[in-house]
């Protein structure tokens, strides 16, 4: 097996062999670090031009983290759009939550996960939203896990190079290697107080390549 | 030359019997209407001849004058019964003994020329002009052109209210898309180039088929920016055609376009990032098509403590909202079950121990409640719910409810 060539040979060699022909320097270009959308959450920042995964099983906290990116994105404001696979969306916690729904466009598909990767792939394709929601988690795993690896890669281009942000919220993960930022949303315990529900504890991991862990406690919106 | 009918009352009439005569029409007032006759010499003859005629088409009582100055026959036409022809140069002369106040000055120069006992144009028009420009400034200086007959002004025509409007017959009746699609976008290339050319834009499209032995197929577009991208507009016919096809084949294509002023927006570095209205408006459509108009919007929460009441409205993109105050931080929010499940829970000493629904079973771990609610028992869907969260041994929280009204149990929602 041939030795690994060092990323300094690898510049060296091309350059050797190309810098006659074109007058150009050749080198490395840093990639600039995506603009990171606040969510409010110790830790988390969904990077714009991307496609991010949020993930874990149900009353994990993956909607809190999401509502909470909403809510910030909708006040600043920047138009969203919410592709809600499984009809889930609940808009009354969202508006108690700071989600400006007069910004926000719901797409309800009605459990249907093949009609909710095209309301994604139309809304993605005519831009101009701040944040694209694809929630999977409101359909069964085994529908989403249908969803090809070149679907993932289409939108994942399609956002490429846009402000958009792209979140998927599923049980599990399904993108894989297209999306940049992983969310593992896990709830470690919940708060009940006499008749009131006080909370729900959440970790959530980020990775996959930053595995930083994060945690906090989400809590139910109370009306004085 | 030009003539100028003046008669109280009707004064559409007055616009109908001018345009008998020609097209460039001014209505001056409610009451007078001046328009261009030059050339209808070789048609009807000498000036009496034309006045004459206009007359007769009018069939009701008026007063007509002629004059080669526009203000002349105007005035004449107000200060002299029955029809006057002013021969040109002459236009002093006829109008030097009507009385002043048929010019429109202000009060303050009418009143002026009152008290320096000027009654009569004629004794407008024979004052030294440089003194009257001198002390009046340039509306007195008008006005004695007026009174002189050689104000020499520009008529200001009349123009047609636009109608942006075209119809095909077809000499073979279209029951496809497709070809209907070319035909559709030949009509709006025309209309559309028409709207450029008026430099207007088009907030709706009306369309209507005439169909073979079938009602007419009639729709409307209401677009929430004013376009005229021919593309565009063709894509959301085509869409709404597909979505609602036409019963019968196609005989006639009539699309009307509503002109409005287009849209004008300044952008800016710092504004919200926002779809463009056009591409916008194409997405919403096709969406809707995918999943029908009630599923695609903009959710309104209706002033109602019912559980998941709200409203769906059409999503605009336009202006997007401000929110000044901080969001709620780390809030937890409720998935819904639409509808809710149907549940049978466990109860011991009133307290639920143990749920079962179809995909969900458990112990209850941990619970808070109940929360009543209840409201509409005026109506015909009253609802008297008490709530509960529950904790079950897989970790997930849930909010469940029993509809005290019938006694069941439903599973609401998660918390997540």
């Amino acid at each position: 097996m041939a030795a690994a060539i060092s990323q300094a040979q690898l510049q060296t060699s091309i350059a050797e062999r190309f810098q006659n022909r074109f007058d150009v320097v050749f080198g490395l270009r840093d990639q600039a670090a995506p603009d990171l959308l606040p969510t409010g959450l110790p830790g988390i920042g969904i990077p714009r031009g991307t496609l991010t995964e949020i993930f874990g099983p149900a009353s994990s906290g993956r909607t809190g983290i999401l509502t909470a990116t909403l809510a910030r994105a909708t006040r600043r404001p920047e138009f969203c759009a919410l592709i809600d696979a499984g009809d889930a969306f609940d808009p009354h916690s969202a508006s108690e939550a700071g989600v400006l729904l007069p910004n926000l466009l719901w797409v309800r598909c009605g459990g249907s996960a093949e009609n909710a990767l095209k309301a994604t792939d139309l809304v993605v394709q005519a831009g101009g939203f701040g944040i694209v929601v694809l929630d999977l988690a409101g359909v069964a795993a085994r529908e989403a896990r249908r969803i090809s690896l070149a679907s993932w890669f289409r939108l994942r281009n399609a956002v490429e190079k846009t402000s958009t942000a792209l979140v998927v919220v599923e049980e599990e993960l399904n993108a894989h290697s297209c999306s940049t930022l992983q969310i593992a949303s896990h709830a470690s315990g919940c708060r009940m107080q006499g008749r009131l529900l006080r909370g729900l504890e959440v970790d959530a991991m980020l990775g996959p390549r930053n595995r930083s862990k994060t945690g906090f406690t989400l809590q139910p919106v109370l009306h004085e | 030359m030009y003539a100028c009918i003046h008669a109280e009352g009707n004064p559409l009439l007055l616009v109908e019997c001018a345009r008998h005569f020609s097209p460039r029409i001014e209505e001056t007032s409610p009451d007078t209407v001046l328009f261009d006759v030059r050339g209808l010499g070789s048609l009807i003859g000498e000036p009496q001849a034309i006045a004459q005629a206009i007359a007769n088409r009018a069939g009701i009582p008026v007063s007509i004058a002629l004059s080669i100055d526009p203000d002349a026959a105007v005035i004449a036409a107000r200060g002299i019964r029955g029809i006057t022809v002013i021969p040109p140069g002459g236009e002093a002369a006829v109008l030097a003994p009507l009385p002043l106040n048929l010019l429109s000055g202000s009060p303050e120069t009418a009143e002026l020329l009152d008290a320096w006992g000027i009654r009569t144009l004629g004794e407008l028009a024979a004052l030294p002009p440089l003194g009257v420009a001198a002390r009046l400034g340039n509306e007195g200086a008008h006005l004695q052109q007026l009174a002189q007959g050689n104000a020499g002004r520009q008529i200001r025509p009349l123009e047609d209210a636009l109608r942006f409007e075209e119809e095909m017959e077809l000499e073979h009746p279209v029951d496809l898309l497709e070809p209907l699609s070319f035909l559709l976008s030949r009509i709006l290339g025309d209309l559309c180039a028409r709207l450029a050319f008026h430099a207007l834009s088009a907030d709706e499209i009306r369309l209507t088929l005439i169909l073979e032995n079938a009602a007419p197929h009639r729709c409307a577009l209401r677009l929430p920016v004013p376009m005229r991208d021919v593309k565009t507009l063709l894509k959301l016919l085509q869409l709404e055609l597909s979505a609602r096809p036409p019963g019968a084949p196609i005989l006639k294509i009539r699309i009307e376009l509503n002109p409005v002023k287009p849209r004008t927006q300044q952008h800016g570095l710092f504004l919200a990032l926002a779809p463009e209205p056009a591409k916008l408006e194409v997405t919403l459509s096709r969406l809707s098509n995918l999943l029908g108009r009630e599923n695609v919007g903009t959710p309104e929460l209706l002033d109602t403590h019912r559980p998941d009441s709200f409203r769906m409205n059409r999503f605009a993109a336009t202006n997007a909202r401000h929110a000044e105050d901080a969001p709620a931080n780390e809030a937890l929010v409720l998935r819904r079950y639409r509808p809710p499940r149907h549940a049978q829970v466990r109860l011991q000493n009133e307290i639920p121990v143990h749920i079962a629904t179809g995909s969900l079973q458990g112990k209850v771990l941990a619970h808070a409640g109940p929360w009543r609610s209840s409201g509409d028992w005026w109506q015909t869907e009253p609802w008297d719910h008490a709530e509960w969260d529950i904790a079950l041994a897989d970790g997930a929280l849930y909010r469940i409810h029993e509809d005290l009204r019938t006694g069941r149990w439903f599973l609401e929602g998660s918390y997540d």
